[in-house]
């Protein structure tokens, strides 16, 4: 560390930390000493808990250096709720997300299900995506299919929706805001897919909720701001993940908008085992498959394997592709899967 | 409310019998009392269970994902469509110069107000946020068929109102002098409501000016409420709803469920009201024939509506077809259109059917089945969407109302039931102008023809 570096410091307490971090950095070159390196990672961060506590914290500022600052000035910029809305409603510019479903893996394991279920506390009956048992006739084979929102260029639901709770972001995604919703359930109506659920009681994870709330009022009577910040995160409603649910509100697929903005896949591609789902930029003409990670053309994978979408005679325009199930790599239950009159439902 | 008249000059002893009669019933009887206790008595239990709703979520009605929409929103239609009895029998019938629709005009009235006005809150017991009604004036978008039902509801409330006292001022006139046993509190407020009412030809002119212009606006209103009313279902690609005819489709339904509800009415008003004399046979046997007029058109619309479809069998159509015919919903389907429809409409056909007191029965057994008949709209269209309903407890596949929901549309009844009868008990329910003017009318032509009236 040189003199410059040196001087920026405001104590010998700062630069004793500094020339630690230092230390560690090289430590960590030596790739051979990873687990003291990590014991000394653990111990330093105590040790740094501790400092923090004495009413300052450290930090870089915008021209890298690093500062510190009393606790009590400090203000989090983490996105807040009305942050969380502006962006949520923008969306991401230039993009137009699109997802390949192909029907030929899909060998029902419902790994999306579970993942999505999870990432957005819906109860296992609570579908933002639902793999279906499908068998257009009693000669043709039956196939499992994944039944995201379809995310339609020209969605029914929005153009019902009396409040624009539910509304069509430039990216392409079709998204629910559950602060403005009035639970009329027109877009569930209005959906050909059946893509949309109601919160016809608390949702799964109310208590969770509540005691979030409890604790935040908690840590801001006590003024524990900081921490009351950090609880804040989890309380504000994520219009991209739609958490927390809300009673008397519409739910749905939200393309995981929340996981798009971090540059991550949505939770469902990624928890695929079978390599059925492609996510991507219709822009780039690039998808890439959640299982193997590969990318391919959107433009040829769709040529070249026919594929096709969902009830496009009502124009809606979905931005769901499916690939056919032919040369299924599975064994499928011999057995017709259709009812003696020959319907689905 | 004929637009002839225009100066009020009745003969004084009609005016003084008419006026006794029809103002006799008027006042808080003790049967009154009795009625309003029970029906509070029976809101309070009612709003009880709309309370648990509200705590605990439309978990407790048996609506669910797939059918998300249940007896709230059918219980909606058919308030909308009774509410349209008004624009019927005071605007049509009346714009057309029929007479002997004055002493009903009133009658078609009330069920107008009292339906519309709660036809608001039934739409809002269904809703899941109820707490964010002015979500829809905040955000509400304009591209909606919710915002064009709010817009015009509203509106035909106001003009139904409207429609309601204009022609009662005259009435409050008349009767404020007469009202010697009722209480102040009563003879006041028709002292207010009257707006200094003195029978001028000046105070005719312009009232029988803005019931015209009202009598011609409420026409496309009326149209509008229904037609929108229908939009929330045909603007959707669901087989059952996906349908160019259901705007006249539900507007044919609602002449005939309003014009038997105004037939129950009535035969209440002329029994309970001592109101023979005004009500006659012969207001029977007209209304008896408008009912078959509308059920014959509505009956059109049915064959149109089920048949058309029916040729083709496409896909999802044919299931829900299925379960109308001979399926899950098929004894409700049948019992609404024999029995609540087409055997009415047939025995009606036959003047010994158009007596009061059978009529009255055939109109309470087409009302039931016009409640029934938008059930059958609603439900089963929900019950076949065009993917598979998969993965789901079983109540989520077929659609039963639970006891709270029963009890919440039962709530919203008793309200409709309240205001009719707080406005039959605390005004006239016949137009005793009209009446007089009339009686004079007919007596000048007896002076010179013998003809006996028709009301005696």
């Amino acid at each position: 560390m040189s003199e410059d570096q040196k001087k920026k410091f405001t104590s010998d307490e700062e630069y004793q930390k500094a020339t630690r971090r230092d230390f560690m950095k090289k430590l960590g070159i030596i790739g051979g000493a990873a687990v003291a390196g990590s014991a000394a990672l653990v111990a330093g961060m105590k040790f740094e808990d501790k400092k923090g506590k004495d009413g300052y914290i450290r930090a870089v500022n915008d021209d890298n250096e690093l500062i510190t600052v009393p606790k009590s000035e400090i203000k989090y910029l983490k996105p807040d709720f009305t942050e969380l809305q502006r962006r949520g409603r923008e969306g991401l510019k230039g993009r137009k997300w699109v997802m390949v479903i192909n029907l030929a893996k899909c060998r029902n394991a419902r790994k999306c299900v579970e993942a999505c279920q999870s990432a957005h506390h819906l109860r296992p009956y609570e579908y933002h995506i639902n793999t279906l048992k499908m068998q257009d006739g009693k000669e043709t084979a039956p196939y499992y299919m994944p039944k995201p929102c379809q995310h339609c260029d020209n969605p029914p639901c929005t153009a019902v929706c009396p409040v624009n709770a539910t509304f069509k972001r430039q990216d392409g995604i079709v998204l629910i805001d559950n602060e403005r919703c009035i639970g009329c359930r027109f877009c569930i109506a209005a959906c050909p897919y059946s893509a949309r659920m109601f919160h016809w009681e608390q949702p799964k994870n109310h208590e969770e909720y509540m005691h979030h709330e409890e604790e935040y009022e908690e840590l801001m009577h006590h003024g524990k701001i900081n921490e009351a910040a950090e609880l804040k995160a989890k309380i504000d409603y994520d219009i991209e993940l739609n958490v927390p649910q809300k009673k008397g509100t519409i739910s749905k697929c939200l393309f995981s908008a929340d996981r798009l903005r971090e540059g991550k896949m949505p939770y469902c591609v990624s928890a695929c085992p079978n390599g059925v789902f492609y996510f991507g930029d219709e822009n780039e003409d690039a998808v890439t498959n959640g299982t193997t990670k590969e990318t391919v053309r959107l433009s040829k994978l769709l040529r070249d394997n026919a594929g096709y979408r969902l009830l496009p005679e009502l124009g809606t325009q979905p931005r769901v592709y499916y690939l056919p199930p032919k040369n299924r790599l599975f064994d499928f239950p011999e057995e017709s899967i259709l009812p003696e009159d020959g319907h689905h439902s | 409310m004929s637009a002839s008249v225009d100066h009020f000059s009745p003969d004084k002893n009609k005016l003084n019998k008419i006026a006794e009669d029809i103002l006799k019933p008027v006042g808080f009887s003790k049967s009154f009392m009795l009625w309003m206790g029970f029906l509070t008595m029976v809101f309070l239990i009612c709003g009880y269970a709309y309370g648990i709703q509200l705590e605990k979520g439309l978990i407790v009605t048996g609506m669910r994902d797939f059918v998300s929409w249940g007896m709230y929103i059918a219980n909606f239609v058919f308030f909308v469509a009774v509410s349209l009895v008004g624009m019927l029998i005071s605007a049509v019938l009346g714009l057309i110069g029929y007479k002997w629709i004055k002493p009903i005009a009133r009658i078609a009235e009330i069920v107008a107000v009292g339906f519309a006005m709660v036809a608001g809150l039934v739409i809002v017991v269904d809703m899941g946020r109820p707490d964010r009604v002015h979500h829809v004036f905040l955000y509400g978008r304009v591209q909606s068929p919710i915002l064009w039902d709010v817009t015009v509801i509203t509106t035909y409330m106001t003009i139904s109102i409207l429609l309601y006292f204009l022609p009662l001022i005259p009435d409050l006139a008349i009767a404020k002098g007469r009202m010697n046993n009722a209480p102040k509190w009563l003879v006041n407020l028709y002292e207010i409501l009257s707006l200094k009412w003195n029978h001028s030809s000046k105070q005719f002119k312009i009232l029988m000016k803005s019931m015209r212009i009202l009598l011609i606006l409420v026409v496309p209103t009326a149209f509008g409420i229904h037609t929108v009313t229908s939009w929330l279902f045909a603007a959707t690609s669901r087989s059952g709803w996906d349908s160019t005819i259901f705007g006249p489709y539900f507007l044919t339904g609602a002449f005939v469920a309003g014009t038997a509800a105004v037939v129950i009415l009535m035969f209440f008003y002329r029994n309970s009201f001592k109101l023979e004399k005004y009500l006659t046979d012969d207001h029977f046997d007209k209304m008896g024939k408008l009912l078959v007029l509308t059920a014959l058109v509505y009956l059109y619309f049915n064959i149109n509506e089920y048949l058309v479809p029916a040729l083709k069998m496409k896909r999802v159509d044919a299931l829900h077809l299925h379960a109308l015919f001979a399926g899950h919903h098929a004894f409700l389907f049948w019992a609404t259109q024999l029995g609540g429809l087409i055997i009415p409409m047939i025995l009606m056909m036959f003047k010994p059917f158009r007596k009061p007191g059978v009529l009255t029965f055939l109109a309470v057994c087409v009302l039931i089945g016009a409640w029934f008949k938008r059930y059958i709209i609603v439900i089963p269209t929900m019950e076949h969407p065009n993917l598979p309903i998969q993965g789901v407890p079983e109540a989520f596949m077929v659609y039963s109302p639970t006891v709270i929901e029963v009890a919440v549309t039962l709530m919203t009844f008793v309200m409709s039931l309240m205001i009719i009868t707080i406005l039959s008990k605390v005004f006239p329910i016949i137009p005793i102008w009209e009446m007089a003017e009339e009686a004079s009318h007919e007596g000048d032509a007896e002076a010179s023809k013998t003809e006996s009236l028709p009301a005696e």
